[in-house]
């Protein structure tokens, strides 16, 4: 029976079998689905990489290699890399905002404990809490995955 | 005949390297680990295919980001970059956030001591001049590569990666 193959099977142009490994993710309704994959990554590579997986982790598999094809088609040169890359430049940017303006609150509390010390001498314990204004919640170093510096 | 040693490729794939090999360039022969995974990943031929479709002075930076891509997909069978850029949002959200909340301290620390000079967070002229970021709906542009060490720099953005949202829900959990 023709009608009823996968769109992998339809672009191959060979008998989709029941247990096709295809079928579940590249449904015959959505053939550009599984063009776009098998332009960038070959029928039988990714038939390896599901074959690879257990079955409850291949749909998502399967998205996230369509999204990654779709970016490399729409972008041969960089792919879905140049959105990495503007992401880290994005963090570092907003890292650097927040502490400057981290450093700003922590200049302006001294400035009123300064001024209060003026007023009450007595005031002390203010000051103390003016360093841990200059500590975030960033990560450490040593939480970050491999994808970052 | 020349004793040149094939390159990565072509010792892989165990075939004469010819002159004009197209992976040569970009695959040397001291380095087999780099064609390895991404013959891997994305197919030889399918490699080949797109490096002939690029103009010559592109395809360095095509190769390091296939290989870029490559290697993650190794690392990360299920999710590939994905999950990079879905975690690097989350930072970014998360960070966005507590700028927010900075911002908003600094504004309530103005407010009640209005003899102190009002110092505007966002017309701080570092932050206007080095970087775009004070409006932060504004597109990014490539302005260092100290991650993807690409051959050439490119100012070319498209709006679809920015604005094209996957990552309603948090993908790597």
């Amino acid at each position: 029976m023709i009608s009823g193959r996968c769109a992998a099977c339809k672009s191959q142009r060979r008998k989709c079998p029941p247990d096709c490994i295809f079928s579940p993710y590249f449904p015959p309704n959505d053939p550009q689905r599984f063009a776009c994959v098998h332009r960038i990554y070959g029928c039988s590579n990714v038939g390896k990489m599901l074959q690879q997986m257990p079955v409850q982790m291949r749909a998502q598999a399967v998205d996230t290699l369509y999204m990654e094809a779709r970016w490399r088609i729409e972008d041969p040169v960089y792919g879905c890399v140049k959105l990495i890359s503007q992401l880290h430049q994005n963090l570092g940017d907003t890292e650097s905002e927040l502490a400057k303006v981290k450093a700003l609150i922590a200049f302006h509390k001294l400035q009123i404990s300064q001024v209060n010390e003026l007023h009450q001498p007595n005031l002390d314990a203010s000051q103390s809490n003016i360093v841990e204004q200059f500590q975030f919640d960033y990560p450490a170093q040593n939480h970050y995955p491999w994808f970052i510096n | 005949m020349g004793g040149t040693s094939p390159c990565a490729s072509c010792k892989l794939l165990r075939r004469r390297c010819a002159k004009d090999c197209i992976f040569a360039p970009y695959f040397p022969s001291d380095d087999p680990q780099k064609f390895a995974i991404v013959h891997k990943v994305f197919g030889a031929s399918n490699v080949g295919k797109m490096l002939q479709e690029l103009p010559a002075h592109q395809r360095a930076d095509a190769v390091s980001s296939l290989v870029y891509e490559a290697n993650a997909r190794v690392r990360d069978p299920v999710y590939g970059c994905v999950g990079a850029i879905s975690f690097l949002q989350n930072q970014v959200s998360e960070l966005q956030m507590q700028l927010a909340v900075a911002q908003a301290e600094i504004l309530c620390i103005q407010m009640q001591h209005e003899p102190a000079e009002p110092v505007a967070v966002t017309q701080n002229p570092e932050l206007d001049d080095s970087n775009p970021h004070h409006q932060r709906q504004q597109p990014y542009y490539l302005q260092n590569e100290q991650y993807l060490n690409f051959a050439s720099s490119s100012n070319v953005i498209q709006d679809s990666l920015q604005r094209e949202s996957f990552f309603g829900h948090d993908m790597v959990s």
